[in-house]
């Protein structure tokens, strides 16, 4: 049986990390967050960008999307900073991701006298948790408890011949061991959503798979202009993609060959294991921010023209289909999936290769992203307008 | 000279992936995926590693296949041999310049 070594939580579920994750319910609490976090080691801010001034559908969305990535099982205790006077459900917030059965603790900076206090306080409560969590023991795990999130980005034209169809090789076999995979970047179906609706389990969500790339190409068409440029981006165009349709058709590939269950919103987890879509637009720290509230534990992200992103609390494992990127960033990539363009392995051989590592990656060992630090960047994704 | 490699996905398919970058009337040996030759093209233009190559003409607003799917159309005439990018074909998708916008 294929395992990998993680940290059991309270309510079942098994992280691949064990930080102390301190979330600033609105963005003006991000400098508080910054220095705690500076402070004390094995500890992740969440430095969104969100929370106040939205209208209540993204503010609810907000909300969910902040306990979601609380909920994470890579996040072994949680603090909350909060200014006082924000549009997000601070309480909500809390009572959720406490029901998880996780430490939550919380510092709202006007009641505690402003800034430096806050900081004074939070990382008090941050260093209590680090010590009581750095005690924890590593278990045996099988991979049935396992959450992969799927990404590409940068591609060029080998995305789609060879890191791609290496993830979905993986994805197929995580599925395989009773696990789970989401994968998402609606923008990214248009042109393949008819291959995408001949996997789903039922009609029923072959339509929400046509409904959200209707949506999503409507969004896109808004403004009047052809979306070229926007979607696909300059680089992607310099790597060889001449369309949307292109790209998507190469996307998809990551998916691998299982029935789709069903489509999640942007704030949903997947309900069972097997494969799930997650409508999310193809933006790297959006869509790894989707992945995180999933509950994933690790992420697999393909590259053509070279993406450094990690994430704050997921590891992000680079797969690299361009050869030539993969010598020019090896410090960036973990895979060099490239070797499939030059003939020297077949993508069932990267693919094993893939596997191993995510095993020992879920098992702590670092990523490429993770050794170099690049992993604040994150957002939420909305849909309105900041008001 | 060794002649460049590209790799045609799909039996249906009327361009060609380059494997190599080729420059003007370089031969270009098309590959399936199981690594059969299956054509060979001169190119009319330096094309880079990653970009397309016809391997048939085609007038305008006849469907570009790759992966066996149509991913645009032809927006203006492409000859044997011609790189295929931005500049000869289009989308369909997307397109809120032809549908006007909200």
């Amino acid at each position: 049986m294929s395992t990998f070594w993680g940290f059991p939580r309270a309510d079942g579920k098994v992280g691949s990390r064990n930080y102390v994750v301190v979330i600033p319910t609105v963005v003006c609490a991000n400098e508080v967050v910054d220095a705690i976090v500076r402070q004390a080691q094995m500890t992740r801010g969440i430095m969104h960008h969100q929370g106040c001034c939205q209208l209540p559908p993204d503010l609810t969305r907000v909300t969910d999307a902040l306990i979601g990535i609380g909920k994470n099982p890579n996040a072994g205790a949680v603090l909350l900073v909060s200014l006082g006077c924000e549009g997000v459900d601070v309480d909500r917030v809390f009572a959720e991701i406490s029901a998880s059965g996780k430490p939550v603790d919380k510092v709202t900076i006007q009641e505690v006298g402003g800034v430096t206090r806050a900081i004074q306080l939070g990382t008090d409560i941050v260093r209590k948790m680090a010590e009581k969590l750095g005690s924890l023991q590593r278990v045996e795990t099988p991979l049935s408890e396992f959450v992969m999130g799927i990404k590409c980005g940068a591609s060029d034209a080998t995305s789609g011949l060879s890191a791609n169809p290496v993830i979905g090789c993986v994805a197929d076999r995580i599925i395989d061991c009773g696990g789970t995979v989401i994968f998402g970047e609606t923008t990214e179906f248009i042109g393949a959503e008819h291959i995408l609706r001949r996997r789903a389990v039922s009609p029923a969500v072959a339509d929400r798979i046509t409904d959200i790339v209707n949506r999503m190409e409507h969004r896109a068409m808004s403004m009047g202009v052809d979306m070229r440029s926007g979607q696909p981006t300059p680089g992607n165009i310099r790597g060889g993609l001449s369309s949307i349709e292109e790209k998507s058709l190469g996307a998809i590939v990551k998916s691998g060959t299982k029935p789709i269950q069903g489509v999640l919103e942007y704030t949903e987890a997947p309900s069972g294991p097997g494969l799930w879509i997650k409508d999310c637009p193809g933006r790297e720290i959006e869509v790894l921010t989707a992945m995180a509230i999933g509950g994933s534990q690790c992420i697999l992200f393909s590259t053509g023209r070279g993406a450094p992103q990690g994430f704050p609390t997921v590891p992000v494992i680079k797969i690299c289909g361009n050869p030539h990127t993969y010598r020019r960033l090896e410090g960036d990539m973990d895979i060099n999936a490239g070797d499939v363009i030059e003939n020297k392995r077949s993508i069932e051989e990267v693919g094993d290769e893939t596997f191993q590592a995510l095993r020992r990656v879920l098992s702590g060992q670092l990523t490429k992203a993770e050794a170099v630090n690049y992993t604040v960047s994150m957002d939420i994704h909305t849909l309105g307008p900041v008001i | 000279m060794e002649s460049k490699k590209a790799l045609k996905i799909d039996v249906i398919d009327n361009v060609a992936t380059l494997l190599d970058d080729a420059h003007s009337d370089d031969i270009v040996c098309v590959y399936d995926k199981g690594g059969q030759a299956v054509a060979t093209v001169a190119s009319r233009s330096s094309i880079a590693f990653g970009h397309k190559i016809a391997l048939c003409g085609m007038d305008v607003g006849t469907a570009v296949v790759k992966y066996g799917e149509t991913i645009g159309r032809a927006s203006g005439k492409i000859s044997v041999g011609d790189h295929v990018h931005i500049h000869n074909m289009d989308s369909a998708r997307g397109r809120g310049d032809l549908d006007g916008g909200d």
